[in-house]
């Protein structure tokens, strides 16, 4: 039996675990026909031209754990921001681990999403939001909705700012000996409120991991939200993360992506400016290397008038590692005054590693501001003869370059530890000490 | 400190240094003159063993020591120093923590310990005063934004924290203006010593009535046509290279 066979016959057996009175089921039953239909995507879709998930297919996940796996704090500690104090919402192997986690309902709501989906006094915000901005029609969005029970719920009201970030973790512990996850999140900023989330996927073992997870994004009016993915996962370990944000008028929305391991990693990440005068920012920095593959696709839907998009996004490919940029920026015809802004760079380091990259712009209003640029190339040697020439040994001088290179995508962190985690991150991809902390 | 003996050096197919002779004793310091193309800025590189020249022919010495295969890193461990015309830009990385990057790299390449941070500051805090630079510039990303004559201080000021044996001034005073120019010069003189060696390249005589030389070369077209005191340099100046050129070839 095939993947996709296996999950469309496993919806009958998920039916008798939720409750399939709840509205969201019939999201759900829609969401699995649509992926019925559909399947896996494959390399004839122009989207995914680059990235294959043949070879994950092949695979004979469980879709389900059997076991509950249970994780000692000080084993995972490390992969926690935990120099600062955080809200925590953790995942084992796909279940919920209160004992990890630190949730609140004080004021601004920490949770679970399974909680949002059964307790009747969420009802009416999943009514609202639930299930509004995603895709209806993306064939891995729509195999999540199917299948949504569990995940993160955050719901921040009008003027409120949690007293400290939050961070979503989700551990695989290889108890399975390959295992599927499928989290959904659901993030909600009213009005003026503000938040800072740290995601996070991290497998343990050598198991095969295949996460397919979607995180739904509002940001009501003059809302901020600061999102950072980090994706630092053993290379058997598979994501495919599908965000999608809705803002109104005057707020921010920043999400930066670290990509720095993975077997397969894809990031559709989509902005829908719902409103005027809004501010969304995608930054990235990947650095990889081995067999490894990293996709960014962004989409930035400029629907109304006055609102701004910036990105940049850093990539350094070694080895046999390839990357996939595809920037797509729609400007509606009533979206007048629009800045638009997009940047890739690309540095490789080795012959075998490869890079696609593609601005996809479609504009239909007249007084805008659209810039776009992607480069590919090796490191300076001039620049690198320099810093040998002050006694900084070659591969060090590489690293600093490399460095150099991913630097301006890393000014906008506004987490001090996290910035600092960031560097140290670096430096180890980089495989240098440089005496001092990048 | 440092012999040259019928040096020949290419890039490509293209040979640019044509048999250099060239002696440096310790205490000196020497003037390198000549027209644009003669092989100033390839001479100075293949001293600091950059590797996209090839050297065909002749060797190199460092107090004896042939440097030929020895990486740029090393020769800088060794004592060589090369003020760069061009001073490339490294984004994040501040003048400080490049600094403390460099002198901890080279002596971990003599078995030495890191510097203590406090020693370390107060080195800093000695150079940059020499250099009359201002605390506040350390802390920038390493040339990011600097004007021509900011990235020029800074190369001295790293060769005053590196304290080089030989150093190789490339086009310092190009981009300079009289201040900055009597800046830079007023700091390589206090750092000269009878133990180290300066080699001032240059196109023009002005750095030299500041950094005055005990003898001049002039290159041409990959070989040292003329040597002379500092006399040299105001007859080159006055008449320009083209009587020179004549010369060579009768």
């Amino acid at each position: 039996m095939d993947l996709k066979e296996k999950l469309v016959s496993s919806f009958l057996a998920f039916e008798n675990s939720v409750d399939v009175d709840h509205p969201v089921h019939d999201i759900r039953s829609e969401a699995i026909k649509n992926f019925e239909t559909k399947g896996f995507p494959s390399k004839k879709e122009e989207a995914w031209k680059y990235t294959s998930l043949n070879t994950l297919q092949k695979i004979d996940f469980s879709i389900f754990p059997k076991k509950e796996s249970m994780l000692e704090y000080r084993d995972v500690k490390k992969y926690f921001l935990h120099e600062i104090d955080t809200f925590k919402i953790v995942f084992v192997d796909g279940v919920y681990s209160s004992f990890l986690s630190e949730t609140t309902h004080d004021g601004v709501d920490v949770c679970l999403m399974s909680s949002a989906l059964n307790k009747p006094m969420y009802k009416q915000i999943i009514d609202v939001y639930f299930n509004k901005i995603a895709s209806k029609v993306d064939s891995m969005t729509s195999l999540n909705t199917a299948f949504s029970r569990e995940g993160a719920y955050i719901y921040i009201p009008k003027n409120k700012i949690p007293k400290k970030p939050i961070e979503i973790v989700h551990f695989s512990t290889g108890n399975e000996a390959a295992l599927l996850l499928q989290p959904r999140n659901l993030i909600i900023a009213e009005e003026n409120a503000e938040m800072q989330i740290i995601e996070r996927h991290q497998s343990l073992t050598a198991n095969e991991v295949f996460t397919n997870s979607v995180t739904e994004i509002f940001a009501a009016k003059n809302a901020n939200v600061d999102y950072y993915k980090v994706q630092n996962d053993l290379t058997t370990a598979s994501l495919i993360d599908n965000t999608y944000i809705d803002q109104k008028d005057g707020s921010v929305v920043k999400v930066h992506t670290f990509s720095f391991g993975g077997k397969l990693t894809r990031n559709n990440l989509n902005f829908y400016q719902n409103g005027e005068r809004i501010d969304s920012t995608m930054k990235g920095v990947t650095i990889i290397e081995e067999k490894q593959h990293v996709d960014h696709h962004t989409l930035v839907h400029h629907i109304q008038p006055n609102c701004e998009s910036h990105q940049d996004y850093k990539g350094i490919y070694g080895e046999n590692a390839t990357g996939v940029f595809n920037g797509k920026i729609i400007v509606d015809k009533i979206a007048q005054k629009t800045n638009a802004f997009q940047q890739n760079n690309n540095i490789l380091v080795s012959d075998k590693a490869t890079i696609n990259t593609k601005p996809q712009l479609e504009i239909f209003a007249d007084d805008v501001k659209c810039s776009h640029g992607c480069t590919i190339g090796q490191l300076d040697e001039e620049a690198l003869f320099y810093l040998q020439s002050r006694g900084i040994p070659k591969k060090e001088a590489r690293a600093l370059l490399m460095y150099a290179f991913a630097n301006n995508v890393l000014e906008s962190v506004r987490i001090p530890e996290l910035k600092v985690r960031i560097n140290k991150l670096i430096a180890n991809k980089l495989g240098v000490r440089l005496g001092f902390d990048l | 400190m440092l012999k040259i003996n019928n040096l020949h050096a290419r890039v490509e197919d293209k040979e640019i240094l044509k048999g250099i002779n060239l002696t440096v004793n310790a205490g000196e310091v020497h003037a390198i003159m000549g027209p644009n193309g003669s092989g100033k800025s390839t001479l100075a590189a293949v001293i600091a063993g950059k590797e996209e020249f090839e050297v065909t022919e002749g060797e190199v010495f460092l107090e004896g020591e042939n440097l030929e295969d020895t990486s740029p890193e090393d020769r800088a461990h060794k004592g060589v120093f090369l003020s760069f015309q061009y001073p490339v830009e490294i984004p994040g990385v501040s003048v400080t923590n490049f600094m403390k990057t460099a002198i901890n790299e080279s002596r971990k390449a003599k078995g030495l310990e890191d510097m203590p941070a406090k020693d370390m500051l107060k080195l800093i805090r000695e150079k940059s005063e020499l250099l009359e630079i201002d605390r506040k510039f350390l802390s920038r990303s390493l040339n990011e934004g600097f004007s021509g004559g900011e990235k020029k201080r800074n190369e001295i000021f790293q060769m005053a924290m590196l304290e080089p044996k030989l150093a190789i001034l490339d086009e310092t005073d190009s981009g300079l203006d009289i201040d900055a120019l009597r800046i830079v010069a007023n700091g390589v003189n206090k750092l000269k010593s009878k133990d180290n060696a300066v080699i001032v390249i240059t196109h023009y005589q002005r750095l030299l009535e500041y950094i005055v030389p005990d003898f001049v070369h002039v290159l041409h077209n990959g070989k040292i046509v003329k040597s002379g005191n500092k006399d040299l340099a105001l007859e080159l100046e006055e008449k320009g290279y083209d009587w020179l050129k004549q010369e060579t070839v009768i």
